[in-house]
Parts: structure tokens; sequence; C-alpha cells
């Protein structure tokens, strides 16, 4: 097979040029949000690097290694092997259905001996590899036509299930968001969202059946969070009690008196983002805020930039998915959608998610390295 | 790949499409940070503060009882107490630090069980108390081994201690833990360990003693425990009670009390109504009743017949007996039922239709003037008095002298004893008047009954020039320490004859000081201090008929409790009379061989002290005043014992 690879593919970059092509800048901007967090962890363990901001930033460099090994693979392999990465991960979470640690009240947790395993943050990239392999391969004719979107929306849809049944109404929500705009970025027509967008409208009261009681619990005290100050409505009531406080230029650094005296729940990791708001105030989220702002707009530029529509579609998808990630729990720990148990990324205390972020981000890293290579239909050679 | 740069196109597109909505949502995130961290800022800071502050009382540290020159009565002692913290003892365990602490402090094993009954109740960082009011030597042995103690630590706090224990009990009173009753809602009440008082003094001042609670703002967590404190208000600490006895004098009283097995005695100031000296024996200790009582102790307590907690100045009521004559002589004398040189003619008895009454001496005391009356205290004289003025002018007499009703002593539980007329009877007894119950009370038996407080005030009206004078306990209530010497409003004039006043002087003057008084072998020697005063004797059974004619049984061989009460009301200098006292010894015996003795004693006291002496006004605080004072309380003692 590497002697095919060869000749259809005269050797583009060597692996030293390949460091080389890295978009150091978009690494910077990561390590420096990582920076935030782990200034954040340290706040949080009251002014100790024990015991979280010291391991979150073993896991930045080891999640740096792989953001590295997966940036110089050749993004012709990644497409070649996107089905069955994407089969292998659905094969995983059936697996976590009838074997998986129960952390939480939910099923999401593989114990691989060493270290949990959670086959939903490796589904969110095997979705994006699956659905920009289908439509690389797919004409802009074919993208309109209605019957070619029966695969996609299956390849949504399978795991989004499999993960709300989890439970996970966080992640299965952000599989489907993150499809949607893949598919949107495709091509497919604008009334077709519309459409699906008023059938769900149309179908919540009937998916509010299916709810587990604790999601229903927390839809209803998001609405209302006072009803039950001291249960459910807790969270987000000291989260929003710590915000409101920091006011415009914080507390200062180790004196958010919510978070360091314990009234703010999970400030290691969810309701991280509310810490910060406390002790920097206003100033200290907005500039937060920036940051992850700057690393989407670059990454939707590498995607724009690139030539390979496989390329750009993984671009759009990673990034999606990170903003779906900054998006949901900042709103959550505002309250401006209820608590759903998504990380701050790159920030929050907590292996998988960073794990996951990096590795997408090396994908992106990927695309950009690659970004003039011609890629065939099915990921070597030139058939277009 | 001309459809790739269309798809390409498309892309581009659509991103910015997409580029749009999440700026869209960016800007959302932004602006609600604006609502909560500018717009709603302040209400959430303010939330924030609550969540974190919390307000906690401190208790005022109790006002000291002092007396009249300052000396603490009552005071608030350091109190060391062990306390452990149930999650500081690390590796140890709180069985292993029990066991520990057991070789310096040994606890039983109750203890030990209400200990870990408590630490299991509380959560792990709320220290809970092993033992309280610990020896200076166990301090230092903790202390000493604190390294090894983790968990284990010294707390001080305050409690009540009365250095005269015994000797001010029915006075000073006690304090102890808040009753359910008690409770007013006022959050001091709900400390732990605060005290209320519950009787005497400390009930009566209560609320001024207690001062006001100050309060603590302490940042604690959310599981409540407490970080730091961020504010301290120190609340007013409760007033100083200045009480117009004298310790000393107090102490002297006890002390001489202390021979009989239940006795009484209050010494009053006749002008000023101060009352210098008040002891009913038995006492309790009022540290005990700080400490908290043992069922034992308890029962032992109440169970005493000679009552060791009630307070006998003012709640013992007894016949007055022989000193009753003075009112009885004054009704006659006011009324002018009977002449100042009118004689009576005693043949040891007084016949009232086929009833005889008796003289206490079986021969009688011939003719008698009301000198010689209450000189030799003749019945027959007095039966003859009282029949004639009637018994409700002698009730009416006996009123204006401070009997038959509180006399409004500042001190709580005081009886008002009873003064019989003719309604009385026919209103509570439902009975008619009898005559032979007007020649009775005439010499101060039958239904008559009167407290030893009303007993002085009386005494020190009839020697003081006839003003009104009323008892008081309390001097000042004072937060500064300086206690200005509060107006005396004036007392008004009681209305009887100045004349018939010193009449009745004079003859108490002579009970104690010429040879036939009944109190004569009681004189006081010294010109400077001489007593005058009136015996008592009032007999707790009835005589039989068959008992008199074969002669009555002397008091040493009856039982304790049919034995005579010994009576004595006295007051000093004869000439210029400044002090009053009233001596009553339950079962004692006879009054002049029993109570004018200890009367004696006390007034000689009295007056070598100079118990009511002025005292400077302005800043003297009370120490500086006790130091003027030559002799203090040891000497006292010595005194006594000379006489």
């Amino acid at each position: 097979m590497a002697v095919r690879e060869d000749a259809l593919n005269p050797p583009a970059f060597t692996l030293r040029q390949k460091l080389w092509q890295m978009h150091w800048l978009f690494i910077l901007l990561l390590a420096a949000t990582a920076s935030v967090g782990f200034v954040m962890l340290y706040s949080a363990a009251g002014g100790n690097l024990d015991p979280w901001a010291s391991r979150q930033m073993m896991r930045f460099g080891v999640g740096m290694a792989v953001l590295i090994t997966v940036a110089v693979i050749d993004i012709r392999l990644w497409l070649k092997y996107a089905y069955v990465f994407y089969l292998a991960t659905v094969a995983l979470l059936v697996a976590v259905e009838f074997m998986g640690e129960v952390g939480k009240g939910a099923q999401r947790w593989l114990d691989l001996g060493y270290f949990g395993l959670q086959p939903s943050e490796l589904m969110k990239i095997a979705l994006v590899l699956a659905l920009a392999r289908y439509f690389h391969g797919t004409s802009i004719e074919d993208v309109r036509r209605i019957s070619k979107l029966f695969v996609p929306v299956m390849l949504i849809s399978v795991p989004a299930a499999l993960v709300l049944r989890q439970p996970d109404l966080g992640t299965a929500m952000m599989l489907a968001i993150t499809g949607a705009v893949i598919l949107f970025a495709a091509g497919v027509r604008i009334w077709k969202f519309v459409i699906v967008g008023l059938a769900g409208v149309a179908a919540a009261p009937i998916a509010w059946q299916f709810l587990r009681d604790y999601q229903k619990q927390r839809v209803l005290t998001f609405l209302n969070p006072e009803t039950d100050p001291l249960g459910s409505g807790y969270h987000i009531i000291q989260s929003k009690i710590a915000f409101g406080s920091g006011g415009l230029l914080g507390k200062g650094f180790l004196q958010g008196t919510q978070s360091h005296l314990n009234f703010l729940p999970e400030m290691q990791t969810d309701f991280i983002f509310t810490m910060l708001a406390e002790e920097f105030g206003m100033v200290g989220g907005l500039a937060l805020l920036g940051l992850y702002l700057v690393i989407l707009i670059y990454g939707l530029a590498i995607s724009v930039r690139c030539r390979t529509q496989f390329g750009r579609l993984v671009g759009i998808g990673v990034t999606s998915t990170f903003f779906l990630y900054v998006f949901i729990n900042m709103a959550m720990v505002m309250g401006l959608v209820p608590v759903v148990g998504v990380p701050l990324p790159l920030i929050s205390y907590g292996g998988t998610a960073m794990l996951t972020l990096l590795f997408g981000f090396g994908l992106l890293m990927g695309v950009w390295i690659h970004r003039d290579v011609t890629v065939g239909r099915r990921g070597l050679g030139d058939d277009a | 790949m001309h459809g790739d740069q269309e798809r390409q196109k498309l892309f581009a597109r659509r991103t910015v499409m997409l580029v749009g909505g999440k700026l869209a949502l960016v800007s959302m995130l932004a602006g609600r940070m604006y609502y909560l961290q500018v717009v709603k800022a302040e209400q959430y800071k303010m939330l924030a503060d609550e969540n974190r502050i919390s307000l906690r009382l401190l208790a005022p540290p109790r006002g000291r009882i002092v007396d009249r020159f300052g000396l603490p009565l009552a005071d608030n002692k350091q109190n060391y107490r062990v306390m452990l913290v149930s999650e500081d003892t690390r590796g140890l365990g709180v069985d292993g630090a029990l066991d520990l602490l057991h070789e310096i402090v040994p606890m039983s094993t109750g203890e030990r069980r209400r200990i870990l009954k408590e630490v299991n109740r509380n959560r792990s960082f709320v220290p809970v108390t092993l033992r309280e009011n610990l020896e200076w030597e166990d301090v230092a042995r903790i202390e000493v081994n604190a390294p090894d103690l983790p968990g284990v630590m010294i707390d001080e706090g305050q409690s009540r201690f009365y250095p005269y224990g015994k000797n001010l009990a029915h006075v000073l009173g006690y304090v102890s833990a808040v009753s359910e009753r008690e409770k007013t809602g006022d959050r001091l009440l709900e400390l732990p360990g605060f005290r209320t008082g519950k009787s005497g003094i400390e009930k009566i001042h209560d609320l001024s003693l207690r001062g006001s609670g100050g309060s603590s703002e302490v940042e604690v967590n959310a599981y409540g425990r407490v970080i730091r404190e961020l504010n301290r208000r120190e609340g007013l600490p409760g007033a100083d009670v200045r009480m117009t006895i004298d310790v000393g004098l107090q102490l002297a009283v006890a002390q001489r009390l202390s021979k009989e097995i239940s006795a009484s005695a209050v010494v009053l100031d006749v002008h000023s109504g101060d009352v210098l000296a008040m002891v009913s024996h038995p006492a309790f200790d009022p540290n005990d009743f700080n400490r908290g009582l043992g069922v034992e102790e308890w029962n032992a307590l109440i169970n005493n017949p000679a009552a060791p907690l009630s307070n006998k100045v003012i709640a013992g009521r007894y016949s007055p007996g022989s000193c009753f004559k003075m009112l009885v002589a004054l009704t006659a004398l006011e009324r002018g039922a009977i002449s100042p040189t009118g004689k009576v003619y005693c043949e040891g008895f007084m016949e009232l239709g086929d009833t005889k009454f008796h003289c206490w001496r079986r021969g009688g005391h011939g003719l008698v003037d009301v000198t010689d009356a209450i000189t030799q205290s003749c019945d027959v004289y007095f039966y003859e008095a009282a029949r004639r003025v009637g018994i409700d002018r002698i009730a009416e007499m006996a009123y204006r002298f401070g009997l038959g009703d509180v006399t409004g002593l500042d001190l709580p539980g005081e009886k008002p004893g009873l003064l019989p007329t003719k309604a009385w009877k026919r209103d509570v007894k439902d009975q008619a008047w009898h005559q032979g119950e007007t020649l009775l009370a005439g010499i101060g038996q039958g239904y008559v009954l009167a407290t030893p407080l009303q007993l002085a005030v009386m005494t020190a009206r009839l020697v003081n020039g006839g003003f009104a004078v009323s008892p008081q306990l309390t001097k000042s209530v004072s937060t500064t320490g300086v206690h200005a010497v509060p107006e005396r409003h004036e007392f008004p004039q009681i209305g009887v004859n100045p004349r018939n006043l010193a009449i009745v002087r004079d003859a108490m003057t002579q009970v104690v000081n010429t040879p036939h008084g009944t109190a004569h072998r009681s004189a006081i020697e010294d010109p400077r201090y001489m007593m005058g005063g009136k015996t008592g004797t009032v007999q707790v059974r009835r005589i039989t008929k068959a008992e008199r004619e074969t002669g009555v049984r002397k008091n040493e061989d009856l039982p304790w409790r049919e034995r005579d009460h010994a009576l004595f009301v006295g007051f000093a200098p004869a000439d210029n009379p400044r002090y009053a006292v009233a001596v009553v010894v339950e079962h004692g015996g006879g009054g002049s061989s029993v109570a004018a003795p200890i009367a004696r004693d006390i007034l000689l006291t009295a007056q070598r002290r100079q118990s009511a002496r002025d005292i400077p006004i302005s800043n003297t605080t009370g120490s500086q005043a006790a130091l003027d004072l030559p002799d203090a309380a040891p000497s006292v003692r010595a005194v006594v014992n000379e006489g």
C-alpha cells in the first residue's frame, strides 16, 4: 500500500516541512487559552498547582503531542479511513450501552484499564470525518437532491440517538448541530433546514416524553431556577450570583468569594467560566470570549482556504464543535440555556474533552498543512 | 476541478452566513455578561455577601454586683473549657484523642458517651465541649501536651462567680441556663451557655445585668465553616449593680447565725432604709447552681426542714410575739385609751368570760405603766390595752409601721404577712371576731404574722423620728463604673405624736439597759454603742391547761420542731439610732436568751464598722472606696468572736 501511495502521490512534504508548515500562531492561541485555564485551576485550588493545574498542564502537553501527530498524518489517510473510524466509534457507543461505567447517572465511560474512554467524545470527531468524506464525494447537484440526504442524516442520527440513550442530551445536541452545520456548509438548501427546524419545534412536546426525569428537571429548573433554590436550581442561582457579583472588573485573582467559599459547584470543571468572571469581571470574561473568537475566525479561515471539500468540511466541523462547546458552556453558566454538562474548551479541568478538542485541532492543522494537496474521492489518487 | 471551485464558492458563502450566526450568538453572550455584571451587579453583589457573611451574636459580660463599698459580690470568672474538634484529631481519631486526654482529665464512661454522641451530631469542624470549669493545673497539663493532642483545645469563657458563696445566697440569688419559658425571641437568650438570673438581685436586675449582645460578622463558606472575621461590634457589657449591703457586716451576721439550725437576721439603716445585711440561715451556694446541681444535691436542698432555699427574712412569716407590743402600746397612747403614766394591775393572768389569759410570769408583775410593761414584756398590760382599743385600730397602726403588706423591697418573693381585722375574719374565714382574739393579738400572737424584714422596718420607723422609711437593697445601677448616689426621696412622716414615740423608744432602751429588762443580759457596756430593743418568744404549740398546771415543759425537753421561736428587734446607738435589726431564730427558745445576744453582736459590729457611713459621691469607683475601709472581712469575724 505504501508503494502505491508513493506511486500516485509524489512525496509532497517531508515531516520537517510539514512541521514547518504548521500554523504556529494558531497553536500559540490554543496555548494561551489553555494557560488561562491553568491560572483558573490554580485559583480554584485556592492558590495551588495541585490538584488540578499541574495535571491539566500535563494533559495539555499530551494533547499537543496528539495534535501534532494527527496534523502530520496525510489528510488522505483520514479520508480513506473515515468510515472505518466512524463505524468503530459507533461500535464503541453500542458497547457502552452494555458495559459502560455509570458515572453521574449516565453511561458514558468505557473502562479501558488505565483510562476511561468516552466514545461520545470520539464520536464528535468521527462524525465530522464521515460527513466530510460523504460530501467530499458528492457533487453540488447531488447535494441538492433529497435522496442524497438519507445517508448523512443516518450518519448523524444513529450516534445521536445512541448518545441520547446514555443519556447525554448535551452531547447528542452537539452531534446533531455539528452535523447540521456540515450539511449547511456542504450546500444543502436552506429551506430544508427551515422545515426540519419547524418540525423539531412541533415535535418538542413528544420529545419531552422521552427525556429522563433529571433532564426534564434541568429544563424546568432552567426556566425558573428560584422554584428550587436548594435543589437543582442551586447551581444556576449560585453561578449567576458569582457572575453578577464580579461586576465590571472582578473581585481580583484568588478573591472570588462564591468560588472559594464553595458556594459555586463544579468550579474547576463546568463552572470555571463563572469563576473567571467573578475574579476578573466582565473585562476578563470578554477577553476570553475574544480569544475564543480569534480561534474561531482562524479556524474558519483555514477551512475556507483549503482546496479540497473534505478539508473544508473537516475544518468547519471541528471549528463548529469548538464553538458549540464555548457557546453552550458560557450560555449555561450565565443561565441562558439549561445546565447540560458541557465543559469550557481548553480551560475546564478534564482530560477527555481536552483530548477530543486537540485531536480535532490536529485535523484542522492537517487541513492547513495539506491545504493544496489534491485528494481523490476515496482518499488517495486523483480520480475526480 | 471546476466543480470544486463552485463548491468552494458555495462553501465560502455558507461559511460567511455561519460566521454571521456565530457572531450573533457571541453578541448574545456578551450582552448577557453586560446584563449580569453591569446592570445587575449591585444586586448580585448583595446576594453574594448574604451568602458569605453570617452574623454571629457575642454574649456581653454580665454586670457585676458590688456591695456598698464596691467589693464584688457577684463577678465573672474565667472559665476554662476543653474542647475537641473531631476533624483536627487527624490519624488519632476521636477515640484516640479521648484516650490520651483521659490520662490527664479522667472521664467517666457516661461522659464519654455524651461526648461521642455530640461529636457525631455535629459537623466535624464544630468544637464539642469535653469538660467545663477546668482546674488551672489541668489546663496547664493539657497545654503542655498540646502537640500530642491534635484536635483538643482549651477555650476560655466566662462563668458567674460568687466569692462569698453561701453568705449572700438569698440576697444575690443565682443564675442558670435560660429556660424555655424565659425565651422571648431575643437572640441573646438563644446563645449556648447564656445565663439569666433566677432569684434575688440577679433576677430583679436581670435585664440591666445582661447588657446587650455584640455581633461579629464572619465569612462562612457553603458548609457554614467560619473562614475569618470581617467586622466586630462589641456589645454593651451589663450594668454593674451596687448594693446597700456591707459585705463585712453581712459575713459577720452569717457567721453569727451559722451556729443556729435555722435563723434569719436583717440590718437596716433607719434613716435611708438601706439593707446593710440580710442573712437567712441555712443557705445554698449559688455557685453550685451555675455549675448545675445533681439530683441528690437538689433533693437534699428541698428536703431540708430548715428550708435553705427560702429567704426567711422576706418569706418567713412569724407571729411577732412581744415584738408587737410597741405597736399596741402606741395605739393605746395615741387613742388616749391609756395615759403614759396609767397603770394596769397584773396578777399573772386576765380573765375574759370563762377563759384565762396568762402572763408569761406566773406570779404577775403587779402595777405596771407602759414603760414597765414594755421593759418587762408584761402580757396582761397589753391584753388590757388591746381590749380597750380593739383589733381594727391596732391593725391600722401596725399597718402604718410597715406590717400587713409587702415593704416593697427590691427582691423577689417577699411575703405580706398578716394583720387581722374584724372585716378580714368575716371575709376570709366567714366567722365573727372574738374579743379573745384581740387579746391574743395584743401580745403579737394569734393571727398576726410578720416577716423579719417587716419587724426591722417597724423598728426603724419607731426610732427614726417617725419617718415611714422603706427598705432597699439597690444603691445604684451603672454601666460606667461611676456610681452616683441617687437622690433619696424624703420619707413621709407617719403622723404619730413624737412624745408617744419617745416613750416607746425609751422603754425599748430600758429593755436592754435596766436590770429588770428582759434583755438585760445582752446589754452593750460601751456607752458609745448602747442598744435598745425588744425580745419576743413565740409559742408554736398550744399549751394545754393540764400542762400549765403540771408545769410548762422547758424548751430543751421538747423536740426541735415544737420549741419556741426566739425573736429580737433592736436598734443602736440607743441615744441616736442609726441601725435597726431583726433577728428570728426558729425554734431557738427564748428571745432574751437566744435572739438578743445575736442582735447585740450584730449591732456592735455594725457600729464598729460604721456600715451606714456616707460614701463619698463622684468618681469613686467601688474598689477605691473599699481600700479606704480599715477593717475588711477577716477582722470583722474577730470582732464577732469577742462579743
